[in-house]
C-alpha cells in the first residue's frame, strides 16, 4: 500500500524556519505544508492591506521560501501554504520571483483564490453567529472570508504544481489536498475524508504535536526544545497514519504529546466541521509503535453540511493599553494605589471607554483574584486596558498610566504605553455555492 | 490532590469559546476524572471569568475529557482586553482544581 509523507514546515505565521529547512532537507518528504493563517492572522493581514495593496500576504513568506524552494526542488517535495492569507495571487508572484532569482527554471507556483467572499457576504446579508448581520455592520467591514476545502489544492497538484498558496483554505485541507490528489480519495468518501482531516489537524500546528508547547518540567520533560524538529506524517492510502520526526532532531513524539494536540481546538469530538467533511474523533485511538513513532487510527466522517464557515473582518473598535512596574517593599499596595488613581483620572478627564479592565500583573492578571489569592509579590506591573470608539481617546489611556511617573506612587518604572485600531472577526456560515475557487498557474 | 498530579491538559480558542482537554496519564484514572471534574465544577472552578456554558463531551479511548467553555475569551482573541487573549493559560488553571484523595473513597490502609 502506497504511503506519502507530509512534513508541517510552520505551525503559525511567525513560527521558526530552521526546522522546516531540516524536515525538506531530511525529511525524505514528498510534501512540506506551513500552516500560517489564524482567524486573527487573516484579520490582521485584511488590515495590512488596507494600508498597503502589497501587503496582504505572510510577512515571512519570502524569508521562508529562499530558505527551502531550492531543497524542496532537489529533493522533489512539493509545497503547500495558506500563506496567501489575503492576497494569494501577490504571494504566488513573490514565490515566482525569488524562484527565478534562486535559478530555479520551470518552477510552476499556483495560487487558490476564491476564498474573498466579501461581495457575497454583502450580498446575501449573512447572519453572524455572535448575532446581527453583515449589513448591520454597515461599512464597518473590511473583509469576508470562506475557509475553503482540499478540491482547488488537489486541482493545483493535478495541473503540475510545485508550490500552491492558498489564502483562507481550512487548515486541515492543506494537508487533505495532496492525499485526495496522491490517492484519488473521493471527495463523497467522508470515511477517508474524516481520516485525512485527522491526519491535518494533528500536524497543522507543527511543533505542538512534537513536544512543543507541552513542557512541565519535573511532570512532563521534553528534551532539546530549543531545537525541536516539526513532525512527518507517514499516511497510507486508507488513512492510517504514523507520526513521527527527523531522528536526533530535539522534542519527542509520544501517546500524550498526540492526544493533546488530537483535542486542541475541538468542540464536540463526533462533529468536527470541515468544508470537506464533518470529521469523527471519538473512536480515534493512539499506540506507541516506536520511539517517536505514533500510529493514529480510527478517525472517521459524516457528510459535509454544505455551509462555509466565513470570517467577517470589521472595524470594531480601539484599544488604549498603558503598564509600569513597582519593586520591593510594599510594591502590591503601590500597584493598586497606581490603579485607584488611573480610575479617578479617567473618570475626571471624562475618557469614554466602553469596557475596561486593571490588572496587576504577577497576581492576578491571567484570572483575577480567585485563582492567585495567598500570594505576597516581590514586584508587580500595573496594566490598564480600555475600549474606545476613537484612537484619540484610546491615546489617553497610555497617557493616563506614563503620567505616574511623577504624578503616581513611589517607584514606578519601565512605563509604556500603546493605542491601536481593532479589526474584530465575526463568523458566519456561507452556503458553498456562492463560492467559487480557481487556481491560476504562473511559471518561473 | 491537585488535577495537575494525574492529568495534563491544552486549551484552545475559536471565536469568543475555549476548549479545555483534561487527559489522565494513566488510563486507569479516566473514570475517577470522569466522576469528580464534572462541567459544574469547571464553573465553579472558573466563576466570573467564564460569561457562558460548560459543555463537557467523554473521550474513554483517549482516557481524555473536553470541556467547552462559550464566552470565555472577552470576546474573542482580536478584541479580548485580556493580557492572555487566547486563554491559552486556563489549560494550567484547571489543573489547579482540587480532587478527593484517590486512596480515601477505596477505603486504602
Amino acid at each position: 500500500m502506497r504511503t506519502i509523507r507530509i512534513g508541517s514546515g510552520a505551525g503559525y505565521s511567525g513560527d521558526r524556519i530552521e526546522p522546516a529547512i531540516e524536515l525538506a532537507e531530511s525529511g525524505n518528504l514528498d510534501y512540506l505544508v506551513f500552516e500560517c493563517l489564524a482567524e486573527r492572522t487573516i484579520a490582521l493581514a485584511q488590515q495590512e492591506r488596507l494600508k498597503d495593496p502589497q501587503g496582504g500576504f505572510d510577512p515571512l513568506l519570502a524569508d521562508r521560501m529562499k530558505a527551502v524552494l531550492s531543497i524542496c526542488r532537489k529533493n522533489g517535495v512539493k509545497i503547500v501554504t495558506n500563506m496567501g492569507a489575503a492576497d494569494p495571487v501577490a504571494a504566488a508572484q513573490a514565490t515566482r520571483d525569488i524562484a527565478k532569482a534562486l535559478g530555479l527554471t520551470g518552477l510552476k507556483v499556483a495560487a487558490v483564490t476564491g476564498d474573498d467572499v466579501l461581495e457575497q457576504a454583502r450580498a446575501s446579508d449573512v447572519a453572524l453567529d455572535e448575532g446581527g448581520s453583515v449589513k448591520a455592520l454597515g461599512n464597518r467591514v473590511i473583509s469576508a472570508n470562506a475557509y475553503t476545502g482540499a478540491a482547488p489544492i488537489a486541482e493545483a497538484l493535478a495541473g503540475g504544481a510545485d508550490v500552491v498558496i492558498t489564502g483562507r483554505a481550512a487548515d486541515p485541507a492543506l494537508f487533505l489536498g495532496p492525499l485526495v490528489h496522491e490517492f484519488g480519495w473521493a471527495m463523497d468518501d467522508w470515511d477517508l475524508l474524516g481520516k485525512g482531516t485527522m491526519v491535518g489537524h494533528l500536524l497543522e500546528c507543527a511543533g505542538q504535536i512534537t513536544g512543543g508547547y507541552f513542557a512541565d518540567p519535573g511532570v512532563k520533560d521534553v528534551q532539546g526544545l530549543a531545537r525541536l524538529g516539526f513532525p512527518i506524517g507517514e499516511v497510507r492510502e486508507d488513512g492510517d497514519l504514523v507520526v513521527t520526526k527527523v531522528a536526533g532532531s530535539g522534542g519527542q513524539i509520544t501517546r500524550a504529546t498526540v492526544t493533546e494536540q488530537l483535542l486542541y481546538e475541538i468542540h464536540d469530538p463526533t462533529r468536527y466541521y470541515q468544508p470537506d467533511v464533518v470529521a469523527d474523533f471519538s473512536q480515534v485511538r493512539v499506540e506507541e509503535v516506536g520511539p517517536d513513532r505514533i500510529h493514529v487510527t480510527g478517525g472517521s466522517g459524516t457528510p459535509k453540511t454544505g455551509l462555509l464557515k466565513t470570517s467577517v473582518g470589521y472595524l470594531d473598535s480601539y484599544i488604549g493599553e498603558g503598564e509600569i512596574s513597582y519593586a520591593g517593599a510594599n510594591a502590591v499596595a503601590r500597584g493598586r494605589l497606581a490603579l485607584e488613581i488611573v480610575r479617578e483620572r479617567l473618570t475626571l478627564t471624562g475618557v469614554k471607554m466602553t469596557e475596561s479592565r486593571f490588572d496587576l500583573i504577577g497576581v492576578n492578571a491571567l484570572h483575577g483574584d480567585a485563582l492567585a489569592e495567598g500570594r505576597d509579590p516581590y514586584e508587580v506591573r500595573i496594566r490598564v486596558a480600555g475600549r474606545t470608539d476613537s484612537l484619540a481617546e484610546a491615546v489617553k489611556i497610555g497617557n493616563e498610566v506614563e503620567t505616574l511617573y511623577t504624578n503616581g506612587p513611589a517607584g514606578g518604572g519601565g512605563a509604556w504605553k500603546s493605542a491601536r485600531e481593532i479589526v474584530g472577526v465575526a463568523s458566519a456560515l456561507l452556503p458553498e455555492a456562492v463560492v467559487t475557487s480557481s487556481v491560476t498557474f504562473m511559471e518561473a | 490532590m491537585k488535577l495537575h498530579e494525574i492529568a495534563h491538559s491544552r486549551s484552545g480558542d475559536k471565536g469568543d469559546t475555549s476548549n479545555i482537554s483534561v487527559i489522565a496519564f494513566d488510563m486507569g484514572d479516566f473514570a475517577f476524572l470522569a466522576e469528580h471534574v464534572t462541567a459544574d465544577c469547571v464553573v465553579d472552578h472558573f466563576g466570573d471569568t467564564i460569561t457562558g456554558t460548560v459543555m463537557r463531551y467523554e473521550l474513554p479511548a483517549l482516557g481524555a475529557l473536553n470541556f467547552v467553555l462559550t464566552g470565555a475569551l472577552g470576546g474573542g482573541v482580536v478584541r479580548s482586553l485580556a493580557l492572555d487573549t487566547h486563554g491559552k493559560s486556563f489549560s494550567s488553571a484547571l489543573l489547579e482544581f482540587e480532587l478527593p484523595d484517590k486512596g480515601s473513597s477505596f477505603g486504602s490502609p
